[in-house]
């Protein structure tokens, strides 16, 4: 089978003898007998690091849990800095974590029901490959969206019933946040692990009403047509 | 000056870095990968705590179990400690956020593990190291916890027996540059990856921190205990967790007959497997009985397993399986302050460390247990060690000189003639027949030979990839170098224990010999010779 890899000055072709197997076993065969050179991440080959998500004929997967095609065309992330080949740097997207304060502000002790705890099962599955936020249009125009898994974080943790101060996170995720997704769920799609940001992101767009948000960009129309 | 340098940014890395800075110290966290890419993420079944939340248990009843799994070669009073402060490492993980499945009513839910005489395993689904590592990542962020990522441990900067801190590559960057603390933390994890495709380690268990020890003048102990998982996908190595059994999977071998009690303990059905391998049967786990809609709901993680990695459907077909590595119980010796043996201002956490917790042999959810929970100590005990040092004057280092001249020696000199990844592939299953799951003296001395063979030829090998930007090639032969010096301490320490305890069996030796291996192997390098004694374990 053959397996086409953008390489950024080229897009080379390596044929690899196996008729079934993970992208990132096909990989490894390259790299260790044809192309040492060839450059990429991964560690835990087992779909749970999120280190070795690539895009497959446009789309993100796992390279460890995706099975090849003859003729595939291997690609980075994108709205990711390149570093080499399919190896992506990963720190600005983090940084959406951190501004998007996904964590516990205030932790209160609290009693917790399995159906409660089942509400954000799925979220807390995340694995931070990046995928969603390879995929994301808003990105695109505006590089400083904080994107779909630090929101689907954000919704996590402000479901949790252990957090005393809901309104910490919320307020930081206005700016560049939860009104700025086109709610395309294209994030949706890619995700490895079934997670659903784009709802989760609809979630908090109720929880950032109940305290007092709203759109911004249905403020900007009422400007507009104000009075008439 | 930096306080506290953490090496590793897995369960324990980042348990010690909340700690030490909750108490005030700075910290940095290094790892190789980003934390969350850490092999604490693959953990799935649970951590232990003898809670009590669904059956009866007492902390006695789990020092007791570790004990009895251990064989004679655990440290009680470092079982006592850790099992007394499970339940606070729980409610610790519950603060920050951990989000534990639940019981009826509202109390975390527990479940029932190898080995274990209570359902004494905290969980959440089957993802219990991915929630965990992920919160602690998360809190982390929020303390404003400086992380540095692909930064890969080259070497620690000693001088008379003190670390003052490690030398690392940076790996995007291909600079080499050091970091200096008054206080250093090792949690760099296991050595899974010696029995490459025979493991279900991560790739990146190399044993590097351990490796970086022995260099250092540190002491390594119990390095031939490596646990043995019975149950993983042929071709891939993925695990098949122990459940498919206790709902009543059956093992067969290629005539389709059972040939074990598939509810005996792991190291028992292991060694009943590899001897069907070793005589030419292939085995395969048999769930096809439990039906279709049993095993949707009661393993579907498998089943999707199954199906992605080794391409059959377990519901109408048999799953070919061998048993694989999954756990190394020796590691980097430490006293009970969590003190790297050997060195000064160094502490060894996680699996990395030898902390004579698992002895001969883990209990399935003591090591997510022992991660945190100790983490958690080693980082008090570091800020403990800062306080009582000064400043440390001397700054000449011809360490991190020595090093640079290294690494650039392999970008200049080395030729590349051998593939090293070819030998790599090579020992990995080497490792697995001969110093596997079943242990012969020949054996193991041939393949020591063989290895210190492949050392006199490291200078054939080098790297291919010569820029000095996000070389991982550069990265994977300094990890296969470390398997090389980790491997030939395993084979030493396999050949000089003559019996049977635990995780270590030898055919020749069956029965455990507590006249003269109630004991720790403790190894050394002293003047550039591999040095080693057995160590007699008290009462
Ligand atoms: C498939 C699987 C299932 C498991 N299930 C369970 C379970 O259910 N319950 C349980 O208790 N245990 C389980 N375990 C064991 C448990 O997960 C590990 O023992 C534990 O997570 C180890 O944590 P750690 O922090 O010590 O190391 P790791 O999580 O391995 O982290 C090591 C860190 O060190 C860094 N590092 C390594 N080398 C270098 C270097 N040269 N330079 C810089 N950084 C470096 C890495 O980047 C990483 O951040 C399981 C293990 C596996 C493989
Ligand atoms: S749904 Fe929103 S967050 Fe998701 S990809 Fe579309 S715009 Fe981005
Ligand atoms: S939400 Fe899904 S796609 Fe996005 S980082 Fe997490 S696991 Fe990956
Ligand atoms: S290698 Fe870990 S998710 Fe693919």
């Amino acid at each position: 089978m053959k397996i086409k890899i953008n390489r950024q000055e080229t897009i080379e072709e390596f044929e690899v003898p196996f008729k079934s197997t993970t992208l990132l076993k096909a990989l490894y065969h390259i790299k260790n007998n044809i192309d040492n050179t060839l450059t990429f991440s991964s560690n835990c080959r087992s779909g749970v690091c999120g280190a070795c998500a690539v895009r497959v004929n446009g789309k993100e997967v796992l390279a460890c849990s995706h099975t090849p095609q003859d003729g595939d065309l291997v690609e980075p992330l994108v709205y990711h800095e390149i570093q080499r080949d399919l190896k992506v740097n990963k720190q600005k997207a983090r940084k959406t974590l951190k501004s998007s304060t996904a964590w516990l502000h205030q932790p209160q002790k609290a009693t917790i029901s399995q159906e409660q705890v089942a509400l954000t099962e799925k979220q807390s599955d995340c694995i931070l490959c990046n995928s969603c936020y390879s995929s994301c249009p808003v990105l695109e125009v505006n590089p400083n969206f904080i994107g779909p898994f630090a929101l689907t974080r954000a919704y996590r943790y402000t479901s949790d019933p252990r957090e005393g101060d809901v309104k910490a996170t919320i307020d930081n995720i206005q700016t560049n946040g939860v009104w700025d997704c086109t709610l395309c769920g294209n994030c949706t799609e890619v995700c490895p692990q079934g997670i659903d940001p784009k709802m989760d992101i609809t979630m908090l767009r109720s929880t950032s009403a109940q305290f007092g948000y709203s759109d911004p960009n249905f403020q900007a129309m009422d400007f507009g047509f104000g009075g008439f | 000056m930096l306080d506290i340098l953490i090496v590793g940014s897995g369960g324990a890395g980042l348990s010690s870095a909340l700690t030490a800075k909750q108490q005030g110290a700075t910290v940095t966290v290094v790892g190789k990968h980003y934390p969350t890419a850490s092999q604490t993420s693959m953990a799935q079944g649970g951590i232990n705590a003898s809670l009590g939340n669904v059956t009866p248990d007492s902390v006695q009843a789990h020092i007791d179990d570790t004990i009895k799994s251990a064989h004679e070669l655990c440290n009680k009073k470092m079982v006592e400690t850790m099992c007394q402060d499970a339940p606070n490492t729980i409610e610790w993980l519950e603060e920050l956020g951990v989000p534990f499945d639940r019981t009826q009513n509202g109390k975390v839910a527990q479940r029932q593990l190898g080995g274990a005489s209570s359902k004494r395993a905290c969980y959440a689904q089957d993802y219990t190291g991915l929630k965990i590592l992920h919160t602690l990542y998360d809190s982390c962020l929020k303390e404003g916890i400086e992380m540095l990522e692909e930064y890969f441990l080259l070497e620690l900067i000693v001088e008379d027996k003190q670390v003052l801190g490690a030398i690392f590559l940076d790996i995007v960057t291909g600079e080499v540059k050091e970091i200096r603390a008054k206080a250093t933390i090792l949690a760099t994890g296991g050595y899974g990856a010696l029995y490459k495709n025979f493991t279900t380690n991560s790739e990146g268990a190399t044993g590097d921190g351990l490796a970086s020890v022995l260099r250092a003048g540190g002491t390594l102990s119990d390095m031939e205990f490596v646990q043995f998982h019975p149950t993983a996908l042929k071709g891939s190595a993925t695990l098949i967790s122990e459940s498919a059994r206790g709902e009543g999977g059956y093992l067969v071998n290629s005539k389709g007959e059972r040939f074990v009690d598939e509810l005996l303990p792991r190291d028992v059905v292991a060694r009943a497997i590899f001897e069907q391998i070793e005589s030419g049967e292939e085995v395969f786990l048999d769930i096809r009985h439990l039906g279709e809609e049993k095993l949707l709901h009661l393993m579907p993680q498998e089943v999707h397993l199954c199906r992605l990695y080794e391409g059959v459907d377990p519901i109408s077909e048999l799953i070919p399986i061998k048993p694989v590595a999954h756990y190394t119980m020796g590691g980097i010796d430490v006293n009970e302050n969590l003190e790297v043996t050997g060195l000064k201002n160094c502490y060894a956490v996680g699996e990395c460390s030898n902390a004579k917790i698992h002895g001969a042999n883990r209990l399935g959810g003591n090591s997510l247990l022992e991660i945190i929970s100790l983490g958690r100590e080693a980082g008090k005990n570091a800020v403990g060690c800062v306080s009582q040092r000064t400043e440390t004057t001397n700054t000449k280092n011809t360490q991190l000189q020595k090093t640079k001249e290294y690494i650039d020696s392999l970008f200049e000199e080395y030729p590349y003639q051998k593939n090293f990844y070819n030998l790599q592939d090579e020992l990995g299953e080497k490792f697995y027949k001969h110093a596997g799951v079943v242990k012969d003296n020949t054996k193991l001395n041939n393949l020591l030979n063989e290895l210190r063979v492949i050392k006199a030829d490291l200078d054939d090998m080098g790297i291919g990839d010569k820029n000095r930007e996000n070389n991982t090639n550069l990265v994977e032969f300094l990890q296969f170098q470390n398997l090389l010096t980790i491997g030939e301490v395993v084979l030493d320490a396999s050949i000089v224990r003559d019996e049977s305890r635990g995780a270590h069996y030898k055919s020749a030796f069956p029965k455990k010999d507590n006249q003269h291996f109630k004991a720790h192997s403790l190894y050394w390098v002293e003047d550039g010779i591999l040095q080693n004694r057995l160590q007699k374990v008290e009462s």
